[in-house]
């Protein structure tokens, strides 16, 4: 009989190779679907993962999906360390690019002053902040489940965008089609390198997993938050309150979700469409735990992830696959992660009843 | 004739630890034995090898001269061995009969279940009601229904695992003339314990485990507590001087009328709690666990903060419904129950541990954390305390509990408290961390700190405690000086005598 008994002593070395062998398993059964699929399973790696990242247009566009992973993750991982669990990047996402988009269109012209795009930004962060706050009130005041709460949040979050689409933000000349009108142009994000659309999203997502890193490794507060996370009862008796770690967690990763998706819409987009997100708030999730909730880690899970997105766009172009790849290599990598860090807690023992 | 039960070469290991290692031991009919070693020597384990709940990995196990070849807590039932865990196993909301009834093999239930209930609780003097559900009963009559559930079985050898942690000094003593009963009769008893006086005043013979070997074989009665202890811990403990003090400095801390519903369900309410506790003295307060001393505790550290502000006074200010951090830093510190997972997180570093209470403006600067100012908190603490770890970047789970209670005691004085609330301080704490502890306390009383110390061991609370108060169904009798009290009258006072009228009757004793 086999049975899984706990190791006493986690190796430090196992937790981190974990996410290695995660990969290495993924890749492994990807190869043995492209035979079942009658494609050359090397063909069809190159095509993927090789080709894209072959020029420096290839790495911008890498950059471009994997600043809302990072953006989305780092927040994830700073509630995620304090056991409180927001699943609903994904809404929060959608919240804050409708709050930017609002904002684009109302004010996109600038004034004040101020770039043009620094409003709408700030209001996509803040459209975040409130679709998270939700839960965090029903959580704290009401003790409703964060994980439920949230995500179904996401699909309120997506019925909102389709009435505003639809409705309220729809682009009068856009003949009939629902979307919102293009920005302006002084509303829409700084290009950091010519020729491509590599936008200040980028930029502002490597500047949170410092900030993240800064606040994990370095700061009271963050001391606080894992402490509320680990050790609940001793982070009540140290008279840390746990609503205050509920609401930060909520607030920091709603915003920096709305910001993602801000960045989204400023960004490559341009307007408002009724898809703005291609689930970058649920990969974001895998990307946390990949990056074992640590922000160098999470940049690179999310280089990964951005490439596992990249990819299904060109096996959709040039291997004539579904774009479900993408899902499918999401669903793999999770599966095998969650298995491996198993197998890092707990042994695997042959025989024995007791 | 061979022995009842012999056990010849057992270890048994888990991971990380050898919790017996080649530990023989025989028990004669009729012997009254003790089985005798601090925390974590390997008692238990011992004791659930022969009740069949854990397999050896090496040894025999004889019963009457024969080899056990299976075993499970049904065969040994079957064979006649009977046990009263440390931790009972009623259900609440059951009467005692249908309790008993349950634990009963099936069809040995009998009809007259009651009646034979009624007539071992008169032949040992264990008064139990077979009508009253069990959620009604106090710990020590839960744990006669246990005793006699075991009795209906006649058992041949009674197991029973640390008893009279629960139970007041009468309570202990009814207890033991049943258990001498029981052995008059030809029934083994084996008695696990780590109170020396008790097994010199009950058991006829004593074997002594450390580190989970046997060290020692021994008549109790022809030893002293202190040699005793020797054994028990390898070295002759140190001897602390009992030194009361009365104190007419200012008072530190007063509670007045505190009534309290409690947090959790199965918890104890408090009812008109009263007392003060003045600079320079040491208070205990006893009681019979689960009276309401946690609720109390919870009350006076802040993590319960629903009292009006103005029924605890903490150095001249009302404190009642301040936060843990607000109370701290009126001069309050506070050493748990539970010293992992509250007094301290067992996956963060003892540096990070130091951090906890610390005060923030001292160890922080812009919201980061000072490392260094940090560390040489950590470093001071080890070093002042005697924590024996690797370092400072050690997990606080990975300190054995009297060196982790140390370095949290050791952390609580650091900031010279003007109060320090202790519960059970020394709780499985080896004898030279305790008497560390101890002194520690008494230094702090001296310096005209004050100290309120709840303790479950009334010979810790009269060695250290210049007033004692006793804790009953959440109500707290008026402190007396502990000249002023014996033992005994600490121990009807946690049986509940002079409480039946509430409070003021308590008063008037």
């Amino acid at each position: 009989m086999l049975r899984l008994t706990r190791r006493t002593n986690p190796s430090r070395s196992l937790e981190i190779l974990a996410p290695l062998v995660a990969v290495a398993l993924t890749l492994v059964v990807a190869a043995i679907l492209f035979v079942a699929l009658g494609k050359n399973p090397a063909d069809a790696f190159a095509a993927m993962f090789w080709r894209p990242v072959q020029d420096l247009y290839g790495w911008s566009e890498l950059g471009v999906k994997v600043a809302p992973l990072i953006l989305c993750a780092v927040g994830l991982a700073i509630g995620f360390r304090a056991s409180v669990w927001n699943i609903g990047a994904e809404g929060q996402i959608v919240v804050g690019a409708i709050a930017a988009s609002w904002v684009a269109l109302a004010t996109g012209e600038g004034g004040f002053g101020l770039p043009g795009w620094l409003l709408p930004l700030l209001a996509g962060a803040l459209g975040g902040m409130v679709w998270g706050a939700i839960p965090a009130l029903l959580r704290t005041k009401a003790n409703a489940n964060e994980i439920l709460v949230s995500l179904m949040l996401v699909y309120v979050g997506g019925f909102l965008l389709q009435y505003v689409v639809r409705g309220p933000m729809r682009d009068p000349m856009s003949f009939g089609f629902p979307q919102s009108p293009m920005f302006p142009d002084p509303a829409r994000l700084p290009i950091l390198l010519d020729t491509t659309r590599l936008h200040l999203g980028f930029a502002l997502a490597l500047l949170a997993a410092l900030v993240a890193w800064l606040f994990v490794a370095r700061s009271y507060q963050g001391f606080v938050f894992r402490l509320s996370g680990e050790a609940p009862a001793a982070a009540a008796y140290a008279g840390f309150s746990r609503a205050k770690v509920i609401w930060g967690s909520f607030l920091i990763s709603g915003g920096l979700a709305g910001l993602a998706g801000a960045a989204e819409v400023l960004g490559p987009i341009g307007q408002l469409q009724p898809a703005v997100s291609p689930g970058y708030g649920f990969a974001a999730i895998i990307v946390a735990f990949l990056g074992r909730l640590h922000p160098i880690g999470i940049i690179a899970a999310a280089l990964l992830m951005g490439l596992f997105y990249l990819g299904g766009e060109i096996a959709q172009m040039e291997l004539q696959l579904p774009i479900a790849i993408t899902g499918v290599f999401q669903g793999l990598l999770l599966f095998f992660l969650l298995g491996a860090d198993t197998f890092v807690r707990w042994r695997l023992v042959l025989g024995g009843t007791r | 004739m061979p022995p009842l039960l012999e056990l010849v070469g057992i270890t048994k290991r888990y991971p990380g630890i050898v919790a017996n290692q080649d530990v023989s031991l025989a028990v004669q009919p009729g012997e009254i034995q003790a089985l005798l070693g601090e925390n974590g020597a390997g008692k238990s384990t011992l004791m659930k090898i022969v009740y069949g709940l854990a397999r050896p990995d090496e040894g025999e196990i004889r019963w009457q001269g024969e080899l056990v070849v299976e075993n499970s807590p049904v065969l040994a039932r079957k064979r006649g061995i009977g046990m009263v865990f440390q931790h009972f196993t009623l259900f609440e909301t059951l009467t005692v009969a249908e309790n008993i009834a349950l634990g009963l093999e099936p069809g040995n239930a009998g009809s007259d279940l009651e009646g034979r209930i009624r007539e071992l609780s008169r032949h040992y003097g264990l008064a139990v009601a077979p009508q009253a559900p069990v959620w009604s009963l106090s710990v020590g009559e839960r744990q006669r229904v246990e005793i006699v559930r075991c009795l209906l079985q006649s058992p041949r050898l009674l197991i029973m695992d640390e008893p009279t942690s629960v139970l007041t000094p009468q309570e202990a003593d009814g207890l033991f003339a049943t258990l001498r009963r029981l052995a008059a009769e030809g029934c083994a008893v084996l008695y696990i314990s780590h109170k020396l006086e008790e097994i010199q005043a009950l058991c006829h013979a004593a074997t002594v485990l450390r580190a989970g070997k046997v060290v020692a074989r021994c008549d109790p009665t022809r030893e002293t507590a202190r040699s005793l202890a020797a054994l028990m811990i390898g070295k002759a403990p140190p001897e602390i001087e009992h030194r009361p003090a009365e104190s007419d400095g200012p008072v530190v801390l007063s509670v007045a009328d505190l009534s309290l519903p409690s947090v959790d369900p199965h918890g104890t309410a408090l009812k008109r709690v009263s007392f003060s506790l003045r600079a320079g003295e040491i208070l205990g307060v006893a009681g019979v666990a689960g009276n309401g001393q946690r609720e109390l505790l919870r009350a006076l550290s802040g993590e319960d903060a629903r009292a009006p502000a103005g029924a605890i006074t903490l150095a001249g200010q009302p404190a009642g419904n301040l936060d843990p951090k607000r109370r701290r830093a009126l001069g309050l510190a506070f050493v748990p129950e539970e010293r992992l997972g509250r007094g301290a997180a067992p996956k963060l570093s003892l540096t990070l541990n130091a951090l906890l209470t610390g005060k923030r403006q001292s160890l922080t600067r812009a919201g980061l954390i000072r490392q260094g100012a940090v560390e040489r908190r950590a470093t001071e603490i080890v070093r002042r305390f005697d924590v024996r770890t690797p370092g400072i970047q050690a997990e606080a789970g990975s300190l054995s509990g009297g060196n982790l209670q140390k370095f949290i005691v050791g952390r609580e004085l650091y900031d010279g408290p003007k109060l320090l609330i202790a519960a059970h301080p020394t709780w499985g704490v080896d004898v030279g961390a305790a008497t560390l502890i101890r002194e520690e306390m008494l230094a702090l009383r001296d310096r005209g700190g004050s100290v309120l110390l709840f303790s479950e061991e009334l010979d810790e609370l009269f060695l250290l405690s210049d007033r004692i108060a006793v804790m009953f169904h959440g109500m707290l009798s008026p402190p007396a000086p502990v000249r002023q009290l014996t033992p005994e009258s600490v121990g009807l006072l946690m049986g509940g005598a002079g409480f039946e009228g509430g409070v003021g009757l308590a008063q008037a004793h």
